[in-house]
């Protein structure tokens, strides 16, 4: 073949299109578009029952009498349960919850009784109808009303309120100090953000005629519930089928299972009948944990060049009546205080304490978001005592790739420079900089309004965390007669478009129209399993596992396509449902026609299905808390531009710049949807959400007085994706689902600073507490 | 039986098709929609006309449903989700979230969608100003709004103002 004709055949298979980096549209898209996808509030089975709870509405007290007798005599009502009606198993990281209280209730959500009815309207009727007679006992409200000497014991096996102690160090905080040309401190009060998943939670029970037990659940970790709940309802796990509807949105608030479950589940074996327990909005405000509260003490210093000498951190929870995820949320706080820039000395402790106040789970970034509030804040501080830019700071400390962090994370791929010098570019961090800091001097200034920027990094796992012996995912695929794929995958779809990434990936692989591929995602009797959706996983670890199984699928089509054209399988290549001269991109075969010729040979038959088991190469955490838990890391940077209203307080967030290391971008439309997605819970995080208690009542518990962003709260934004295809990932991606959330709130925090010179440390930065503080300090400085 | 009132009759029409049952007179417009028509598109997200989720047009207004009771849409023209793609094919509006990426977990769609469907039939060439204060009293949680601006801005006469 003449040398340009090789060059052109060449150019023509590395310009074979692909789908890795486009725009692929959300594959429910149109269901959902069309309001055709069923959620659980839309779900009916026969003579389906309804369950309803009652909430104990009081924080503390001796439950001594429930009187059940009018709810039992309403006409409709077929069960009505109390603790004393159910085997009470503990559940929850802590072990310190049951479905029904019996003897006390500890916070104002503990589920007291509850009943299934043939209406709603009647459910709720029979609810009000219980009579419950409480002695109440002095409430616990806040961390240092449980530490003070004679407090109320929340619960009897834990008499100093103290369930949990971590402590996690590296190298020596005392020699970390004396190495530090300047040290800073502060206390950072981080608030309870409620999930406000736009679809309530809820669950369908159904037993079998052979005592099976169908769930139609909303839960984020189907194996792992089944697991947990079998435990809880006494039956073998295997009798348990976990189907899960198109969920109404996740972002961690379904990863535990919650009382509300095992209750229907009780609903349905006491009347023998299908129960459907859907909470109302002020239900799910009311009775789902949430975002970790967290106070965080944190000092730490730096050389006079701006190195990093120590970080020494004090963590204080509080974990409400139960233990939900919240308590647990420090183990990734921990990974930022002591692998977010290199820092030789680190400490950390963590006291998490009983009150009766509301409980925690986990919420996208899980502990994350907090931690880099305090650091990041704390890094800009340290950047002002030495006269340094807080770009340059940054740079200095951060991490190269190949590195491994102090807390033993190996760094396969490191974009963290990158992230900082892209977002900074992209934001015009130099000019602004100064002009911003320059007005605040201006002494003719009119307008009450200044502008001010700020940046925050952020370092997160990239492909799970290996919390548990295994963090894998299982897949299995299968052709069928034309070129159709099915994947059964064990990832579970919550929104973030993990159907549409594990399809793209395949039929990249397969060389098939995306339209050939059907993702399966929702049943576990036909999944294989997989740990849940958590710790930006699903990409990285799902995806994987579909990509093996995807290749061992490639493996024998080419194999099968070279025997029946007589090639070798390396000349040959899948593209646009063909097999393909791999030199010259001509189309030989359809691959469907290939199939069939396997499936209705004259000497064999056979179908192609493969499976994978994919385990990432990463490991569970030491006793100190030390290990790579994950197979690669994720790092971003945003840069926020605020304005902030002198006379009002109000703080709008004008621009975010944002840079992450993806790794790879797969899903471009997708990928972008997380990050502003992200980024919106974080300005709601920052300037907005607090789900406010009061004696342990919960004060806001509507949209009306608990606000949400809202289309005109949305800033410019500017989104890029540093690409440092990380040699693990599948096609070098890693995962983005919590990150674009985790830097947010601290870079505003920042620029408010910038803008103000005022430092804010608690959040949300409402009105009222910016106009308080930036009085507080005219005060001080007049 | 708690007390219950008598069941007044309703007729209206949904969706070009008359309509004529037997409502209890305190059922919302929702209600009626999801339980009685089993039109299960409207969603309930929090039954205060805050989330916009349940959000539908009558007689050409975009409303929240989970606020009007069913009895006074006697004789009314109601529009729901399902009512935009009657053949099954998308209306302009679906295709245009579809491919935006304007959906994600989609529980807020079919309200973003009709809440567009009014806006674009009393001002089909939006400014992206309108576009945010036509859609402000419809929540969303996942897609921090961006890609939903967007996909109603490519609707806009004269071509989008894609920002």
């Amino acid at each position: 073949m003449p040398e340009t004709a090789v060059e052109v055949a060449k150019e023509r298979a590395t310009a074979k299109k692909t789908l890795i980096g486009q725009r692929i549209p959300k594959l429910d898209g149109p269901e959902k578009a069309r309001g055709l996808a069923r959620y659980m509030e839309d779900l009916k089975l026969p003579r389906m029952l309804y369950g309803k709870i009652l909430f104990a509405s009081r924080p503390h007290a001796r439950i001594v009498s429930i009187d059940t007798s009018a709810a039992r005599a309403l006409r409709g009502v077929r069960a009505v349960l109390t603790a004393a009606d159910i085997e009470l198993v503990p559940f929850g990281f802590g072990r310190d919850n049951t479905a029904l209280k019996k003897d006390k209730v500890t916070c104002v959500r503990d589920e007291v009784a509850a009943v299934a009815a043939d209406t709603p309207q009647i459910a709720a009727e029979a609810v009000q109808r219980i009579s419950v007679t409480y002695e109440d006992l002095p409430v616990v409200t806040s961390t240092e009303e449980a530490l003070a000497a004679g407090a109320p014991i929340i619960h009897a096996h834990v008499p100093d309120n103290t369930p949990f102690r971590y402590d996690y160090s590296h190298g020596d905080v005392a020699q970390g100090l004396r190495e530090s040309a300047v040290i800073v401190e502060d206390t950072y009060c981080l608030q309870r953000q409620a999930h406000c998943c736009l679809g309530t939670s809820g669950i369908i029970a159904s037993f079998d005629a052979d005592g099976r037990l169908t769930l139609y659940s909303v839960t984020q970790v189907p194996f792992l519930y089944k697991h947990d709940l079998a435990a809880v309802v006494g039956l073998p796990p295997e009798m348990i089928r976990v189907i899960q509807p198109p969920i109404g949105g996740g972002f961690g608030s379904k990863l535990d299972i919650h009382p509300f479950e095992p209750i229907c589940v009780f609903l349905a074996r006491a009347t023998a009948r299908p129960v459907r327990l859907v909470f109302s909005r002020d239900e799910e405000f009311r009775a789902t944990p949430t975002r970790q509260p967290m106070v965080i003490h944190l000092k730490s210093g730096a050389r006079q060049d701006g190195t990093f000498t120590f970080r020494d951190v004090h963590m204080t929870l509080d974990n409400g009546g139960h233990t939900s995820w919240g308590a647990t949320t420090p183990w990734v706080s921990m990974r930022t205080f002591s692998s977010l820039y290199r820092v030789p000395h680190v400490r950390q402790h963590v006291d998490v304490i009983y009150t009766n106040n509301i409980y925690a789970c986990a919420f996208r970034g899980y502990g994350n978001p907090q931690a880099t509030f305090a650091l990041e804040s704390q890094v800009d501080r340290l950047a002002e005592e030495l006269g340094m830019d807080p770009l340059a700071i940054r740079l200095k400390n951060a991490h190269e790739p190949g590195e491994t962090t102090a807390q033993g994370m190996v760094l396969s791929t490191c974009g963290l420079k990158e992230c900082l010098e892209t977002a900074a570019g992209a934001a015009g961090w130099k000019q602004k900089r100064s002009a911003f800091s320059g007005q605040r001097s201006a002494s003719n200034r009119q307008s009450p309004i200044v502008r001010g920027i700020g940046m925050a990094a952020l370092f997160h796992v990239g492909g799970g965390a290996k919390i548990y012996r295994s963090d894998g995912c299982g897949t299995i695929l299968k052709l069928d007669d034309f070129g159709g794929v099915t994947i059964l995958t064990g990832s579970s779809e919550i929104g973030q478009g993990s159907e549409t990434v594990i399809a793209q990936i395949v039929a990249e692989e397969l060389g098939l129209p995306i339209k050939n591929i059907r993702v399966v995602n929702n049943d576990t009797d036909l999944t294989p399993w997989d740990v849940g959706v958590h710790a930006s996983r699903t990409t990285f670890i799902a995806g994987n596992s579909a990509l093996r199984a995807a290749r061992e699928a490639r493996r024998k089509l080419l194999g099968a396509a070279a025997a029946r054209l007589k090639r070798d399988p390396a000349e040959l290549d899948l593209s646009a449902g063909n097999v393909v001269d791999r030199s010259s991109g001509q189309p030989l075969e359809s691959i469907g026609k290939i199939i069939r010729g396997l499936h209705f040979g004259r000497v064999k038959n056979e179908l192609i299905m493969t499976t994978e088991f994919y385990e990432p190469p990463s490991s569970p955490p030491d006793e100190q808390h030390r290990g790579n838990i994950s197979p690669c890391y994720a790092f971003g940077t945003h840069v926020a531009e605020v304005e902030v209203d002198l006379e009002t307080g109000v703080v709008k967030v004008l621009r975010i710049t944002a840079a992450h290391d993806v790794g790879r971008v797969i899903n471009r439309l997708g990928i972008e949807g997380q990050v502003e997605g992200g980024i919106a819970q974080g300005i709601g995080y920052c300037l907005l959400e607090e789900l406010k208690l009061d004696g342990g009542r919960i004060l806001n518990p509507t949209f009306t007085d608990y606000k949400l962003c809202t289309t005109t709260d949305l800033p410019e934004l500017d989104v890029s994706f540093v690409e440092t295809h990380d040699p693990a990932g599948p096609f070098g991606a890693k995962g983005i689902g919590e990150s674009p959330m985790i830097p947010v709130a601290a870079a505003i925090a920042n620029a408010v600073y910038n803008a103000t010179g005022v430092r804010f440390t608690e959040l949300p930065l409402t009105p009222e507490r910016v106009l308080n503080k930036l009085k507080e300090a005219r005060g001080l400085g007049d | 039986m708690p007390n219950v009132p008598e069941k007044v009759e309703l007729a209206f029409t949904v969706n070009g098709e008359a309509v004529r049952l037997a409502v209890a007179p305190g059922a919302t417009l929702l209600e009626v929609l999801r339980e009685d028509l089993e039109l299960t598109g409207s969603k309930y997200g929090c039954g205060e006309g805050e989330c916009g989720a349940c959000a539908v047009l009558l007689d050409g207004q975009v409303v929240n449903s989970c606020l009007v009771l069913a009895l006074e849409c006697a004789g009314s023209q109601v529009l729901t989700i399902e009512g935009l793609s009657p053949t099954g094919q998308l209306h302009p509006i679906q295709q245009a979230f579809v491919e935006h990426g304007a959906i994600q977990c989609g529980f807020c769609t079919p309200g973003m969608i009709m809440a567009t469907y009014a806006l674009l039939e009393a001002n089909p060439a939006p400014t992206e100003d309108d576009v945010k204060r036509a859609l402000e009293g419809n929540l969303c949680r996942c897609t921090g709004y961006r890609k939903i601006v967007d996909a109603v801005l490519s609707l806009a006469q004269g071509g989008a103002r894609h920002a």
